[in-house]
C-alpha cells in the first residue's frame, strides 16, 4: 500500500488534461474493482452454500459482501470527490455508470436488512445466498453500462484498444489494484476469523452453561 | 495549496479514515472476544476445581 501511494505521488505523471485530480483514479478505480471482486467472491461462496452445502460458506459469503459494501461506499465517496473537482457537482444523475453503481451498492446494502430480519439458521443462509446470487448479475451490467450506453460524462480509460494511459500510469494502477486486493483479502480473513471465533465461543458458552 | 490538491488530500483522508474505523471496530471486537475467552477459561477452571475432590484416590481394604 505504501509503495502504491509512493508510485501515485512520484512515478505516475500528472495528467495533461485533468491535472492533479486525475490521481484519484489510481485508488478510486482499484477500490471499485475490489468491491466488484468482493461481491463476486460473496456470490461464489453463496453458490457453494446452495450447491454443495459447504460448511461455513454462508458466513464467508456474508463477510465478502460486507467487505464489498465497505469498498462500495469508498468508491462512491472518492468518485464524488473526483466529480466535484471535474464536473463541479458531487453527483450527476445523468451518468449511467454512477447510478448503476449506486443501485448495486443499495442492493447489497439491503442484503443486510434481509439477513438480519430472518432468524439464524438454514432458512436465513439459503435466502441470503439466493439474494447474493441475484446481485452478482448487476456487476457486469454496472461494469459495462458506460460502454453500452456510450456515456460521455464518466471517462472511459479501459477500451477495446487497451488502457488509455502511459506505461508508468498503468504500472501504478496495477500496483494500486494489487494493494487494494491485498487489503481487502487481509480484512476479509481478519473479519472471518473474528466471526468464526465468535460462533465457537457461543457454542462453548452454551456447553458450559 | 490548490483546490485540486485539497480535494485529492480529502479523498486520501476519507479512504484512510474509513479503513482505520473498520480496523478499530474489528480490534474492539477482538478485545471483546478475548475477554469472553478469559471468562470461559475461568468458568472451566472453577468447574474442574469442583469435580477434582471426587476424583482423589480412596484407600482400599
Amino acid at each position: 500500500m505504501v509503495a502504491a501511494v509512493a508510485m501515485i505521488a512520484y512515478v505516475a505523471e500528472v495528467d495533461a488534461d485533468q491535472g492533479l485530480s486525475q490521481k484519484i483514479f489510481f485508488f478510486h478505480v482499484p477500490i471499485a474493482l475490489t468491491a466488484y471482486a468482493c461481491f463476486g467472491w460473496g456470490a461464489w461462496k453463496a453458490l457453494l452454500h446452495l450447491w454443495k452445502q459447504r460448511d461455513g460458506a454462508d458466513l464467508e459469503s456474508y463477510v465478502a459482501i460486507h467487505q464489498g459494501v465497505i469498498f462500495g461506499a469508498l468508491t462512491l465517496v472518492t468518485g464524488s470527490i473526483w466529480a466535484k473537482i471535474s464536473w463541479g457537482h458531487w453527483w450527476v444523475w445523468g451518468s449511467d455508470q454512477l447510478v448503476l453503481f449506486l443501485v448495486l451498492f443499495l442492493f447489497y446494502a439491503a442484503y443486510f436488512m434481509l439477513r438480519f430480519s430472518v432468524e439464524p439458521g438454514p432458512r436465513r443462509a439459503n435466502l441470503s445466498a439466493v439474494y447474493a446470487l441475484f446481485g452478482v448479475a448487476l456487476i457486469p451490467v454496472s461494469f459495462m453500462a458506460i460502454r453500452l450506453a456510450n456515456d460521455l460524462i464518466h471517462p472511459t480509460v479501459f477500451t477495446t484498444d487497451g488502457p488509455q494511459m502511459s506505461g508508468r500510469m498503468f504500472a501504478t494502477f496495477c500496483l494500486s489494484w494489487a494493494a487494494m486486493l491485498l487489503l481487502a483479502g487481509t480484512l476479509y480473513q481478519v473479519e472471518l476469523a473474528g466471526k468464526r471465533l465468535d460462533l465457537r465461543l457461543r457454542e462453548l458458552r452454551e456447553l458450559l452453561a | 495549496m490548490t483546490t485540486a490538491e485539497k480535494y485529492l488530500a480529502a479523498a486520501y483522508l476519507v479512504v484512510f479514515a474509513i479503513v482505520l474505523a473498520y480496523v478499530l471496530i474489528i480490534s474492539l471486537k477482538l478485545v471483546r472476544l478475548e475477554r469472553e475467552v478469559e471468562e470461559l477459561t475461568e468458568l472451566a477452571r472453577r468447574r474442574q476445581a469442583r469435580t477434582e475432590p471426587s476424583r482423589e484416590p480412596t484407600p482400599v481394604g
